[in-house]
């Protein structure tokens, strides 16, 4: 391939099947002695089981529950807390407890309605605020962390301070809303059983089925099917949903088919966690900031899953692009019996930005410092300390990605210009925010050398064909057509002469999960390599195979228990601002303009860059402003699209965005990541604006029209 | 027995008359361009034309179609705009999950035909009714833009 610059766009290669419709995704296959399988799950909260009654059932109809699990009764993730099947305690609501399976969905249905449970029914915890006044009970802390300059020397700093400014904020559920929703078969063989599916880490789930089937390696296959968008959803979830397919399939000896409809998929499913975070920070008398405590406290939902690596991520976010003196952190993922939250694009990080550059932008206020002015005092710098004590050891472009916005919004005029406009108008009023963000790429710490050590595998057919041999899946972010464009460059190849079929676990190695910015820049990285390796051993109208595995570059090396050293090889930059018109009337927030600028390395493809920048951002923007899901006593409110209200087409605008240059030396051609880091600015951004419109603080996203009304009574109330 | 016209072939079916037009059109006729997003009429996936008319037909009786005129993304796959709409998504980089997209396609189709040079706020209603989680949408606006301009003369016609 004969690209003078590897960020050259290219067609992508899965572009035909999808525009035509013609690729199939799990819903769409039908294989020979299929039966359907539904869930009946658990309508209360928190309670133990004493009996299970099943109606009786017509002839082809089963019943399938923990005892045709062959395994122990539970999904492996990282603890063991996660029934397959509850058949002793249930913990949330929607909590599955049994499948019955059968041809016909409508009568499966009408048969789920006669199952009946007998239960001792128990206090559940149903928010966050309780689980922390509760979270020295047994069970409720579920994983804590705490690190930083010690509390002696704060207070003692706190002691001589100016003063001290104490904040909370709160985040909400978001949502992933991939647009198709979750879907797994189990092909049932007699010596294997095929999982096939929506998802995004196909070893997690063959991992999870080896346990839940207690087989061998060679018993169970895991196949990616073209997956209608993830963002985080299709991470640990279908691990779940293949251990009931394919328990179901053993049991029945048919293959099974589990589709979850969409307010299934909205109330039972995994989401971003609800967050609230503390702030406490020791100012001087010219507002400059002396010392800092941030807690935060996630709520994991009804059990651990990803939570607790969730929770590292925030933490190690917890005091955004800043340099902040006699910083220190604490965080818990508290217990409450509610759906289960988990991965979702950012991981975490989303929620420390938005409390951190909003806790910023209100110190900024006591400074009497336009806000983005008093961010920048504190930006960190090549060579700067980590919160963990490891390294920013890369150049950072963040002061002139700052500048080339200033310059393309005319920010100080338009700051002007909008001052003038809300003093003449009394109903619409105008405002612009600002963030700066960063994302830490790849796993957490050493977990990339310790636990996912991955490995990559190019073949060469006879015909000089090269397919890719990995495990990571498409999703919609582009790696067919980045992955395979990085192999062709390297090998010289013409584009169509490298394939990267849809994963399967009989042919591909584990070349780790499709999670955590990793793909472009660790598998990437790792096919570069390959691709040269073949390369140098080329012979034409000969079969060849290469392999590379991931060989760790230890730099400060990365601590779990003190919580020190580098947590991450590199970091992508980010910088947003948000012009948005906001009616004072009803409340209703307006984007205007949108401008972002980002440094992810180098791109690998301009195209599918834009469609991360563009997608990415819409999430964000819309998780500050525009998507809510509350859970009552236990139950998700919103069941439908449009009670949750994801972005339109109407609701978005064109955003200007640049990228800027700076290669990584392990990233392939200097790649870095930059799926997750396109959705963490939003939300911050704007809020800020919205702050600048209506010069009032908010301690919370979303910010939704009834919170901008109730704010701007309160306001009315304290003036008048 | 309901009778209606789908992609230009007359067919018979027996499903009941609730039975949901996407179903038929899925199960029966194994056409699987036609996707479920939410079943509710709130994310457009489901598009198809009836007489001619962009509808949701997760939320068709099939027994309210007799006699109509069904077209799907199947049908218009072969047309001189598919393949203007096919390279300009393309072009665009309209696409990622590809989920969304068979209905986008077939929006896409119905506002060009309605409104051959739309300006891009006429773009964004057009397709205000489909969900695109993947894209935040302007790339796709950009394609639908563009489709107006290469096939500038072709949606006219009928
Ligand atoms: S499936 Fe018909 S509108 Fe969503
Ligand atoms: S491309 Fe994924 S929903 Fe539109």
């Amino acid at each position: 391939m004969n690209l003078k610059d590897i960020s050259t766009s290219v067609p992508k290669k899965d572009h035909k099947g999808k525009v035509s419709g013609q690729l199939a995704y799990i819903s769409d296959l039908k294989v020979e002695n299929m039966v359907f399988g539904v869930l009946y799950r658990s309508p209360i909260a928190y309670g133990k089981i004493k009996s299970i009654q099943v109606p009786d059932l017509p002839l082809g109809y089963e019943v399938v529950g923990a005892e045709d699990i062959p395994g122990p009764n539970y999904v492996k993730i990282i603890k063991e807390d996660q029934p397959i099947f509850a058949n002793e305690w249930v913990n949330y609501i929607g909590e599955p407890i049994l499948m019955l399976v059968g041809k016909d969905l409508d009568i499966l249905y009408g048969l789920l309605e006669k199952v009946k449970i007998e239960w001792e029914e128990y206090q559940a915890i149903f928010t966050l605020e309780e689980a922390i006044k509760q979270k020295a009970a047994p069970g409720v802390t579920m994983a804590n962390y705490e690190f930083g300059e010690s509390l002696e020397i704060i207070s003692a700093i706190e002691q001589g301070a100016h003063q001290i400014i104490e904040e909370e904020y709160d985040t909400g559920y978001q949502e992933h809303v991939y647009l198709e929703p979750q879907g797994m078969l189990a092909i049932y063989k007699d010596d294997e059983i095929v999982v096939q599916g929506s998802m995004q880490c196909l070893y997690y789930i063959k991992n999870a089925l080896i346990t839940a089937l207690d087989c061998g390696d060679d018993d169970v296959r895991v196949v990616q099917s073209p997956t209608g968008g993830g963002f985080g959803g299709k991470e640990e979830f279908p691990s779940m949903m293949a251990c009931h397919v394919a328990v179901a399939a053993k049991a029945v000896k048919k293959s099974v088919m589990l589709v979850f409809d969409r307010s299934e998929d909205m109330v039972v499913t995994t989401k971003r966690h609800p967050a609230k975070l503390k702030y406490r920070t020791a100012l001087d008398k010219e507002g400059n900031i002396l010392s800092m405590c941030v807690e935060v406290y996630l709520d994991g939902g009804a059990n651990v899953g990803l939570s607790s690596v969730v929770l590292q991520r925030a933490l190690l976010n917890s005091a955004g692009v800043y340099k902040i003196p006699h910083f220190h952190a604490k965080g818990y993922v508290l217990k409450t019996h509610t759906v289960p939250n988990g991965a979702f694009r950012g991981f975490g990080a989303p929620q420390s930005f938005a409390g951190i550059e909003s806790h910023i932008g209100h110190l900024s206020k006591r400074a009497n410092i336009d806000p983005l002015e008093y961010k920048r005092k504190y930006l960190v710098k090549q060579g700067d300390p980590t919160i963990t004590k490891g390294n920013f050891r890369d150049p950072i472009l963040m002061e002139e990605m700052i500048e080339d916005l200033l310059n393309t919004t005319d920010y100080k005029k338009k700051k002007v210009e909008f001052q003038t406009f809300n003093h003449h108008n009394q109903r619409y009023k105008k405002g612009i925010g600002t963030s700066l963000f960063l994302h830490g790429c790849g796993f957490t710490g050493s977990g990339e050398r310790d636990h996912i050590k991955a490995t990559v595998k190019l073949f060469k057919s006879k015909d000089d064909l090269v397919s890719l041999k990995i495990s990571n899946s498409d999703m919609g972010q582009g790696i067919y057509t980045t992955l395979s464009k990085i192999v062709a460059k390297e090998l010289d190849l013409p584009y169509e002469k490298v394939s990267y079929p849809y994963p399967d676990t009989k042919e591909v190695p584990d070349s780790g999960p499709t999670v955590a910015s990793r793909t472009t820049m660790i598998v990437g990285k790792l096919l570069e390599r390959a691709a040269k390796k073949l390369k140098a051993q080329w012979q034409n109208g000969v079969e060849q195979e290469v392999t590379e595995n991931y060989v760790h570059r230890e730099m400060i090396p990365w601590n779990e228990l003190t919580f020190t050293g580098d947590a991450y090889p590199a970091y992508s930059w980010g910088v947003n601002f948000v012009e948005v018109e906001v009616d004072t009337l009803t409340g209703n927030v307006k984007l205007e303009n949108v401008y972002a600028n980002y440094e992810v390395g180098k791109v690998i493809d301009d195209r599918v860059m834009k469609g991360q920048i563009d997608g990415g951002l819409a999430q964000g923007l819309a998780y500050g402003y525009l998507e809510k899901m509350t859970s009552k006593e236990g139950r998700i409110q919103q069941k439908s699209i449009t009670d949750y209200g994801p972005p339109t087409s109407m609701d978005v605008v064109s955003i200007q965005s640049k990228v800027f240059d700076n290669p990584y030396a392990d990233g392939p051609y200097g790649a870095k990541g930059a799926g997750e880091l396109t959705l963490i600015g939003g939300a911050p951004a704007v809020q800020a604006a919205i702050e600048d419109a209506l010069q009032t603080p908010f301690q919370q996203i979303p910010i939704t029209p009834e919170v901008i009304i109730e704010s701007l009574w309160l306001r009315e109330g304290e003036e008048g | 027995m309901i009778t209606f016209t789908l992609n230009g072939r007359k067919v018979e079916t027996d499903a009941p008359p609730s039975a949901r037009l996407l179903d038929v059109i899925r199960d029966e006729y194994l056409l699987i361009g036609t996707k479920e997003g939410c079943g509710e009429g709130e994310c457009g996936a489901c598009s198809i034309f009836v007489n001619n008319l962009l509808q949701n037909s997760c939320l068709i009786p099939i027994g309210s179609i007799e006699g109509a005129e069904i077209v799907t993304i199947e049908g218009i796959m072969e047309s001189d705009q598919f393949k203007i709409l096919d390279e300009s998504y393309s072009e665009a980089g309209g696409v990622q999950c590809g989920y969304c997209i068979p209905g986008m396609v077939m929006a896409s189709a119905a506002l060009l035909a309605q409104n051959p040079h739309p300006s891009e706020a006429e773009i964004r209603e057009g397709i205000s009714g489909n969900l695109c989680r993947c894209t935040g949408y302007n790339m796709i606006v950009d394609a639908i833009n563009l489709a107006a301009k290469k096939g500038d003369g072709l949606w006219q016609k009928k």
